[in-house]
């Protein structure tokens, strides 16, 4: 909803997103899709439609469009049909694109989505289809010339389209970031928006709560979800400034201009696009046999919703750790192997809290974490056989991190077993009270709150390394006696 | 007459071709008798037919996720009217 001087507006949003497959090969030849070759070398005859040649589909590319519908909890449509979709543009040579137009290979899924206060919605998954992606066209290099490459040209992608079920940027921003961890989870897209392999158009209208849907925009291309956010945002409030003007609000194409902050009517687009569709006489239609999409089913990794609960039920941790642990398929192994066998609580306490904090300061990866499980796990163990305190364990995690030396090794090296020797402590609450003989009288005289004064003096004599549940207990003692 | 000149000025423009404004009229009419001629396949009843998209009945072929093309790029460039390192150069398109 966004305010309005006549009243609220309700935003809504559908989304339409390009996954880029994983694959070797093509969609419908043998070339290439590693990311950034030399131009032009990962281009077959097919992929520059040259004359007489045929395309012939790669299996595997199939395999991940059903895996990702699985995973979307979507139907797969035992028999799709490939169209073409006929434009102009220099890096489509063929001057059609090979898609998916009246019966797709997907249809009606559904996305689960985490929003602020612990509330997951569902967001309704219209469609998936296959098809290819086009060349790439460099327009900044030559003052008259555009420069095309055809490396993509002919990679798979999958086009996901959701329902206009969203209702506001944030909402557009968690339905992305959780379509990604599904599809990272499933190894079907890498989901890296800066080198384009997910790409997300919007689709914007405004209504009044209960109203039929307004008429929408599209904005185009947008290559991350901080833009994305922004986009919607400007775009909600430019529409509500026209409808409130008594305006009307136009159907077009735009693009966002992350400079400047706005969104701009693209106008090659104007002219209605009319892309006459028909079914690619070079390709039977897709059938697929059960028992393979079974196997497939078969196969499906535990997916982020699924291990989430799983966390919640087995590890006892709240939703909310839950999920941020399963954002990453890699975050969670890490978690997985730390915490078997281990207080899981603390274990996720530790991965979001000190691991990550280290992470984001070294700029790192889990993948590459300075602290691999093993030492996690041996550090998180000392702490429960009460080698170290859980404040000392917070000082000989950043020596690990900075040295690359093992908890056993820090903590020997540096002296920093804990004191559980009830002597030892003894001695020090003595001095400590001897040395404030007027505070231990205002103790006496009633003033509760110094009490945590007492047990500060006593850590620091010991260099924090007392075992505080036993300081506390015998201070308790000694102040009373 | 079902196609009239604005639809041809339409398809002409879609098909990136041009079309003299004397062809028009004429070209509409051959286009109109094409479309009149194939309609009368109208005429048969198909309700129960499933549609045809192919007149051989075979499997569409798969091929394994090999990369086993590609790596000639001055055959793919070579019947490019300009090109720079590497690239096709085009003139220039800017959104």
């Amino acid at each position: 909803m966004i305010e309005g001087a006549s009243g609220p507006w309700e935003v809504v949003i559908g989304l339409e997103i390009h996954a880029q497959v994983i694959s070797r090969a093509k969609l419908f030849s043998g070339a290439s899709t590693a990311f950034g070759a030399q131009p032009n070398t990962q281009v077959s005859f097919v992929d520059a439609a040259m004359p007489g040649m045929l395309p012939v589909i790669n299996e595997a590319c199939v395999a991940q469009a059903v895996r990702t519908g699985l995973g979307l909890r979507a139907a797969i449509n035992l028999r799709s049909v490939f169209d073409r979709k006929n434009y102009f543009y220099p890096d489509l040579p063929a001057g059609y694109q090979i898609s998916q137009y009246g019966q797709p290979i997907v249809s009606r899924g559904e996305v689960v989505i985490d929003l602020a206060g612990g509330v997951a919605r569902r967001v309704g998954i219209t469609r998936l289809h296959l098809e290819q992606d086009a060349g790439k066209s460099l327009h900044d290099q030559h003052p008259e010339l555009s420069y095309v490459d055809l490396n993509r040209a002919g990679v798979a992608l999958m086009e996901i389209v959701s329902e206009p079920d969203l209702r506001s940027a944030e909402e557009a921003g968690a339905y992305v970031r959780k379509l990604r961890t599904i599809l990272r989870y499933l190894g079907t897209c890498d989901g890296n928006m800066q080198e384009g392999s997910l790409r997300v158009d919007a689709n914007v209208s405004l209504r009044r709560l209960g109203a039929p849907f307004g008429t929408r925009c599209e904005i185009k291309n947008v290559n991350s979800i901080r833009f994305l956010q922004q986009a919607i945002d400007y775009e909600a409030g430019r529409q509500r400034d026209v409808l409130e003007g008594g305006g009307r609000v136009v159907q077009e194409t735009l693009l966002f201009d992350p400079g400047e902050g706005v969104t701009r009517s693209m106008r090659s687009k104007e002219e209605a696009h009319d892309y006459r569709y028909f079914p690619d006489p070079d390709l039977l239609p897709l059938e697929l046999d059960p028992q393979w999409v079974e196997d497939i089913r078969r196969g499906l990794p535990e997916l982020p919703d699924e291990k989430k609960a799983r966390f919640v039920a087995d590890y006892g941790l709240s939703a909310y750790d839950a999920g941020v642990l399963v954002a990453e398929r890699e975050t969670a192994d890490f978690f997985e192997a730390v915490a078997r066998g281990r207080d899981a609580k603390l274990v996720a306490n530790w991965v979001t809290g000190d691991l990550f904090g280290a992470l984001n300061k070294a700029g790192r990866d889990i993948a590459t974490s300075p602290v691999n499980t093993a030492r996690l796990g041996q550090l998180i163990d000392r702490i429960a056989d009460q080698t170290i305190s859980g404040r000392i364990a917070k000082e000989v995690f950043e020596a690990m991190v900075e040295t690359g030396a093992d908890a056993d090794a820090i903590i020997i090296e540096r002296g920093l077993r804990q004191i559980t020797d009830a002597g030892a402590i003894e001695d020090a609450i003595a001095a400590v009270l001897a040395a404030n003989h007027d505070k231990v009288q205002e103790y006496r005289a009633g003033k509760d709150k110094l009490f945590g004064f007492f047990v500060g003096q006593v850590m620091k004599a010991t260099q924090g390394k007392a075992n505080p549940k036993l300081v506390n207990e015998m201070l308790r003692g000694a102040l009373s006696g | 007459m079902a196609l009239d000149k604005a639809a041809v000025v339409r398809i002409a423009k879609l098909a990136r071709i041009k079309v003299a404004e004397a062809e028009l009229e004429p070209l509409a009419r051959e286009l109109d008798g094409i479309l009149g001629w194939v309609a009368q396949l109208n005429e048969l009843d198909t309700s129960d037919l499933p549609p045809m998209t192919s007149v051989v009945a075979a499997r569409l072929p798969r091929r394994p996720d090999t990369v086993n093309d590609g790596g000639y790029p001055e055959r793919i460039l070579a019947n490019a009217p300009r090109t720079e390192g590497g690239f096709f150069a085009v003139p220039k398109v800017v959104e």
